[in-house]
C-alpha cells in the first residue's frame, strides 16, 4: 500500500495538467485564503467592536455556539444547488467567521484590565485605547482564532469538492470513484501536509505581528492565554 | 486644588458609594484618602479624572468644574498612577513613559528623551529603559508607572493604592522615593491607600473615610494620631497610635551620654574596664555591634565576637526613633548618629520618656531633662 502511495506520488504525470495536484493544491489554498480573509474583514472588525465596548458579549458566544451546531456540508451543497458552485465558497466564509470572532472577542477581552484603565486614565480616546492598546495586546488570541478558522476550513474544503469546486478533495473524490485507493490516500496526505504548512505560515506571521513585549508576557505567565491575568 | 463640593455617588442598584461629602485638597501638599474597603475612597478619587461621574454635587480642580473639560483632555491633565502600575506589556518601558507626550502630540524623539529624563528621575536604571514590563520587578513597575503619570508634568497627581502590591521593603523605598520627588516637584497629590501607617507618612492631611462612604475625619496625621474624632478613627488608627505619634515629636533637647567604645580589630588590651556594655565601630566610628559586660576578648576584636545592635536614631529626627534604638538596643542605650551613620552617643528610653513628660509639664520636671 505504501509503494502505491508513493508510487502515485512520485509520478510527475499526477502533478501537472488541469486536474494535477499542483493546480489542485493551488486551487485549495485559494479557496482557503479568499474564505477566511473574507470571514476576518467582518469578524475582526466586530469582535474588537464588541470586545472593546462590551456590548453585545451574549452574541459572540451564542452565536458562535449556533454556527458551530451548522452543518457546513449542507450548507455549501444546498447554497451550490441553489445557486451557482462558486456560491458554496460563502460557506466557507460563513464556516471561518465564528472562529475568527470569538478569537479576536477573547483577545480584547484579556488585555489586563489595569493597562486598559491606565489609558483611560491618561486620556486616550476611545479610539486610541483601542488601537494603541487592546490590538496590538489582543493579536495573539485573535491569530489564534484566524489559525483555527483556517484548519476548519481547510478540512471542509477537502469535502466541499464534490459540488465541483475544485482542490485536493477533488483528487479523493476521483479516486473513489474509479476505485484508485492509491490516489485516494495520497489525496488525504496531501492535505494533511497543507494544511500543516499553511498553520506553520500563519505560525510565522503570528510570531511576526504579536509585539515582543506580549509574547514575553505570555511565557512570563504560565502562558495562560485565555481569561484576564489573575490579580495578586 | 482640588476640591470636593457636596459629592454622593449612588449606584443604580441603590448601593451608595460616597455620601454627600466635602473636602479641598490644598495645592503642593500630599493628601491621603485612608479608609477599608467599601468606604469609597477609589469613588472619590476616580470623580477627579471623571473616571466615575458623582451622581450629584461638583468636583473642582484648580477652580474649574471637571464637568466643563472633555473627560480625555482633563485626564491628559492629570496624572494617575494605579495598582501594580497598568503598565502596557507591549511597549518598552521607555515607550510605556513617552506614551503621554505621544498623546500631546510631541514627536517621537522628544517623547522618547522626556521619557529617560524622567526614568532617571525616580530612580529606574538606565539599563532597563529597553526592557518590557513584565522584565521588570513590581517596585520597578511602579517606579515606571509614576514616571507616567509625570510625563506631561501635570499639576495634580492622582494615585491609587499604588504601592500595595509590592513587599513591605520595596514599599517602604518607594514611600521614600515619592516624598523625595514631592519634595522636588511639589505636585498636588490625592493618595488612596487602606493602609494607615502609609496614611501617616505619606500625608499632609488624611481623610478617614468609614464605609458607605462617610467622613469620619480630615486633619494632619499627628492630630488624627492624638485626637481620633470618634470610636471608628480611634479602632482605625490602632492601638499603638501613642508610640507611633512620636513620629511626628521632634527630639530637641535630647542629649546624647557617652559611651565606651572600641573598634574592631582592637585587642583586649584596648578594651576599657568592661563592667558596662562597650559599644563596638568600624574604622569610620559607624556602630557595628555590642560587647557585653565582662565577655573575654580573643587576640583581635572581629565581627562575630559581638552582639548585634539595635536600629539606629539620626540625630534631629523624631523621638519615635530615638525611643526605637533605645528598645532595640541589647544594651538598652539606643545609638545616635549622624547623616554619614558616625557614632555621636547614646540615649537611654527614660531619657526620651523624660523629654515627653517635660513638655507635658514643662515647669515642674525642667531639671529632669539635664
Amino acid at each position: 500500500m505504501i509503494t502505491d502511495i508513493a508510487a502515485w506520488l512520485l509520478d510527475p504525470s499526477n502533478w501537472t495538467g488541469d486536474e494535477g495536484v499542483l493546480r489542485q493544491a493551488w486551487l485549495h489554498l485559494l479557496y482557503c485564503l479568499f474564505a477566511v480573509c473574507a470571514a476576518a474583514l467582518f469578524a475582526v472588525p466586530l469582535g474588537l467592536y464588541i470586545g472593546h465596548t462590551g456590548r453585545g458579549s451574549v452574541f459572540v458566544v451564542g452565536f458562535s455556539n449556533a454556527m458551530r451546531a451548522l452543518p457546513t456540508l449542507g450548507l455549501v451543497t444546498g447554497l451550490a444547488v441553489l445557486f451557482r458552485g462558486s456560491v458554496a465558497l460563502a460557506a466557507l466564509v460563513v464556516l471561518a467567521f465564528p472562529a475568527v470572532l470569538s478569537g479576536t472577542y477573547a483577545g480584547v477581552r484579556a488585555v489586563p484590565s489595569q493597562a486598559v484603565d491606565a489609558a483611560k486614565g491618561m486620556g486616550m480616546t476611545s479610539k486610541q485605547r483601542l488601537w494603541q492598546v487592546e490590538l496590538p495586546n489582543a493579536l495573539t488570541l485573535l491569530m489564534g482564532g484566524v489559525r483555527n478558522a483556517m484548519l476548519q476550513v481547510m478540512a471542509t474544503t477537502a469535502v466541499a469538492a464534490y459540488v465541483g469546486l475544485g482542490g485536493l478533495g477533488q483528487l479523493l473524490i476521483e479516486g473513489q470513484t474509479i476505485g484508485r485507493y492509491d490516489q485516494m490516500a495520497s489525496a488525504a496526505i496531501l492535505i494533511a501536509l497543507l494544511a500543516v504548512l499553511v498553520d506553520l505560515a500563519l505560525a510565522g506571521l503570528t510570531w511576526l505581528l504579536v509585539p515582543r513585549g506580549v509574547t514575553l508576557t505570555a511565557a512570563n505567565t504560565g502562558a495562560r492565554p485565555r481569561g484576564r491575568r489573575k490579580q495578586r | 486644588m482640588i476640591e470636593f463640593r457636596s459629592v454622593r455617588k449612588q449606584y443604580d442598584d441603590g448601593t451608595v458609594a460616597v455620601q454627600e461629602l466635602s473636602l479641598t485638597v490644598p495645592v503642593g501638599t500630599i493628601t491621603v484618602l485612608v479608609g477599608p474597603s467599601g468606604c469609597g475612597k477609589t469613588t472619590l478619587l476616580r470623580m477627579v479624572n471623571r473616571m466615575i461621574e458623582p451622581s450629584s454635587g461638583t468636583v473642582l480642580v484648580d477652580g474649574d468644574d471637571v464637568r466643563d473639560s472633555d473627560p480625555a483632555g482633563l485626564r491628559r491633565g492629570i496624572g494617575y498612577v494605579i495598582q501594580q502600575a497598568g503598565l502596557f506589556p507591549h511597549r518598552t518601558v521607555r515607550d510605556n513613559v513617552a506614551t503621554v507626550p505621544r498623546l500631546f502630540g510631541h514627536s517621537r524623539r522628544d517623547a522618547r528623551r522626556r521619557a529617560e529624563g524622567l526614568l532617571e528621575r525616580v530612580g529606574l536604571p538606565a539599563e532597563l529603559r529597553k526592557r518590557y514590563p513584565v522584565q521588570l520587578s513590581g517596585g520597578q513597575q511602579q517606579r515606571v508607572g509614576v514616571a507616567r503619570a509625570l510625563a506631561a508634568d501635570p499639576p495634580v497627581l492622582l494615585m491609587d493604592e499604588p504601592f500595595s502590591a509590592v513587599d513591605p521593603v520595596v514599599r517602604e523605598g518607594l514611600q521614600d522615593e515619592l516624598l523625595r520627588l514631592q519634595g522636588e516637584l511639589g505636585k498636588t497629590v490625592l493618595f488612596v491607600t487602606h493602609d494607615i501607617d502609609e496614611a501617616v507618612k505619606l500625608g499632609e492631611n488624611v481623610a478617614v473615610l468609614r464605609q458607605g462612604g462617610y467622613l469620619a475625619q480630615y486633619a494632619p496625621p499627628e492630630q488624627l494620631l492624638a485626637e481620633p474624632a470618634d470610636d471608628f478613627v480611634t479602632s482605625f488608627v490602632g492601638r499603638d497610635r501613642g508610640y507611633r505619634r512620636l513620629s511626628f515629636v521632634d527630639s530637641d533637647g535630647l542629649v546624647p551620654g557617652p559611651v565606651d567604645t572600641v573598634r574592631i580589630g582592637d585587642t583586649s588590651a584596648d578594651v576599657p574596664s568592661q563592667a558596662e556594655w562597650v559599644l563596638v565601630l568600624d574604622p569610620h566610628d559607624r556602630p557595628r555591634g555590642w560587647l557585653p559586660p565582662g565577655a573575654p576578648i580573643h587576640g583581635q576584636l572581629t565581627e562575630d565576637q559581638l552582639i548585634a545592635g539595635g536600629s539606629l536614631h539620626t540625630s534631629g529626627a523624631p523621638l519615635r526613633g530615638a525611643l526605637d534604638a533605645a528598645l532595640s538596643a541589647p544594651s538598652g542605650l539606643g545609638v545616635v548618629v549622624d547623616e554619614d551613620g558616625v557614632h555621636l552617643g547614646v540615649v537611654t528610653a527614660r531619657q526620651v520618656l523624660d523629654i515627653l513628660e517635660s513638655r507635658r509639664h514643662p515647669a515642674v520636671t525642667e531639671g529632669a531633662v539635664q
